[in-house]
């Protein structure tokens, strides 16, 4: 059981105000897309999530545990993939696993089964940048994984892949929530990303930030090849965009 | 192997060039157009240094001794500043600005204050050589580190990771690259320091063997000197070289 909530969460930087009074909550093998424009405090959010940042009000809980501003409980995954490149992928999935003091042979021992689930078989001695795009951001996503086990933070963690590569790895993806039961809070700026994806997308709005609006996006999962084709999903990114052009004007 | 070729053919290139360049000056001395007491032939040079060949592997062991003790103190100092310039930045402001002064100091000119007060035995060449070599490196560490990637330091303390294991997985890798450029620098000057300091002063090595033949107007054996400390600057880059590609495998593996 992993649930993730905020509650309340304000920030300001230097007198001004980020984000005012975001609450929400990811339920165990939930998909949740925040999105908005740029400059809409999605990234402030996610540094006090994972507590990098102490926000000025409000909490965060991980199963009912307080972790506001103590970082060390949650991970997350940015477009650069940040794997480190003088280290074996095997050792940077591993490094999670590492900074909380285990011995090197025990991390090792501990990630291997997931190279499979990942498909990263046989690129555990690899480095970096013997890898593709896509696959080194499936190897972020693994140390994600080790790190926080069932709660993601995914900051526009696809946006530097082309296009064919994109849609190959969200299927990946839905598919590896599935079955590591994995719940995902999900930056975006992409709409057709956030409704393919999302069982509920987050609209942050305005200046400072807020959530004004919750979308839920019914399709049943795993969704149909041609979702991104058809009527509904029109109708979803119509509604999106109205909201965007709205806030934009005001 | 495209790669490999195009090595070897560079390597082609250079060494033609030095040939060509000895086979001019082989000419200029068998012409007559300069005097062989003041510029020595090649052959001559040759013939100088295998004549010479025992008393000069007798002073480059001194010699290579010096430069080996000063680097290993300058690149430990040097690496040790770094580091602490890194962790406190007060350090940092204080001593940079100084450090920086101790190299607009000409060597040649506190060599001889070095031999007054340290005498003409092996430490006044070490600090020498020190003062000539932990500079590179405390710089180029320096940069390493603070080139360090913020939004992967800030991914290691969302793991949690203290400032310790930040240094030990992405500050201390991440400067590997610039160290082994600095030591580079750092060891051909440490060579080229010890020579210097045996000028002013000193029983045995290159330098004292340089001046003593330089005194007998023995040009022949200069050259052959010179050649010698050249020679052996290169064999300790290629040393460097060597231990850099030890100790950074990921930097020998090939892009997909």
């Amino acid at each position: 059981m992993s649930e993730l909530q905020v509650i309340g969460v304000s920030k300001s930087y230097a007198g001004r105000k980020i984000i005012d009074n975001v609450s929400l909550t990811l339920h165990e093998g939930e998909l949740i897309c925040l999105l908005g424009v740029s400059g809409s405090g999605k990234t402030t959010l996610f540094n006090v999530i994972s507590g990098l940042v102490a926000p000025d009000n409000g909490e965060v809980l991980l199963d009912g545990e307080v972790i506001t501003s103590r970082p060390g409980h949650i991970s997350y995954m940015l477009q650069k993939d940040l794997l480190l490149p003088y280290r074996t992928i095997e050792d940077n999935v591993a490094l999670p696993l590492l900074i909380r003091g285990m011995p090197k042979a025990d991390a090792r021992r501990q990630v291997s089964p997931y190279f499979q689930e990942f498909g990263l078989d046989g690129t555990q001695k690899k480095y970096p940048r013997q890898l593709s795009g896509g696959m080194r951001q499936r190897a972020a996503l693994m140390r994600t994984y080790m790190f926080s086990g069932n709660v993601a933070l995914l900051d526009e963690p696809f946006s530097a892949l082309d296009t064919i590569t994109k849609s190959e790895i969200h299927t990946w993806y839905l598919n590896i929530m599935e079955r590591i039961h994995l719940s995902t809070l999900f930056i975006t700026h992409d709409i057709d990303e956030a409704i393919l994806l999302s069982d509920r997308i987050c609209l942050l709005t305005g200046k400072p930030g807020r959530i004004t609006e919750e979308i839920c996006i019914t399709e049943p999962k795993p969704r149909r090849k041609d979702f991104n084709l058809s009527d509904e999903f029109l109708k979803y990114k119509r509604k999106i965009l109205a909201i965007i052009e709205a806030d934009r004007c005001t | 192997m495209k790669k490999k070729l195009r090595s070897i053919t560079s390597t082609i290139n250079a060494l033609s060039a030095i040939v060509l360049v000895l086979i001019i000056w082989q000419a200029i001395c068998m012409s007559g157009l300069v005097p062989g007491y003041m510029l020595p032939s090649p052959f001559q040079v040759m013939q100088a240094f295998l004549s010479e060949f025992p008393l000069l592997m007798e002073n480059a062991k001194v010699t290579l001794a010096e430069a080996f003790i000063g680097l290993l103190c300058g690149v430990t100092i040097g690496f040790l500043m770094a580091v602490l310039m890194d962790r406190f930045e007060k350090l940092y402001k204080a001593f940079y600005p100084l450090i920086v002064l101790t190299q607009t100091i000409p060597t040649v000119a506190i060599a001889p204050l070095l031999v007054l007060w340290f005498g003409y035995e092996m430490l006044p060449k070490v600090i020498l050589i020190v003062i000539a070599t932990f500079f590179p490196i405390t710089v180029g560490v320096l940069e390493g580190f603070r080139s360090a990637d913020e939004d992967a330091v800030n991914l290691l303390r969302a793991m949690g990771a203290s400032r310790m294991q930040i240094f030990r997985y992405i500050k201390f890798p991440g400067a590997m690259g610039s160290f082994f450029a600095s030591l580079r620098i750092s060891a051909s000057y440490s060579v080229v320091g010890a020579v210097i300091s045996e000028w002013l002063g000193g029983f045995s090595g290159l330098g004292v063997y340089m001046t003593r033949v330089k005194k007998a107007f023995s040009f022949d054996k200069m050259f052959a000197v010179i050649f010698l400390i050249s020679f052996l600057s290169l064999v300790l880059m290629k040393l460097v070289d060597l231990a850099q590609r030890k100790c950074m495998p990921w930097e020998n593996q090939k892009d997909i």
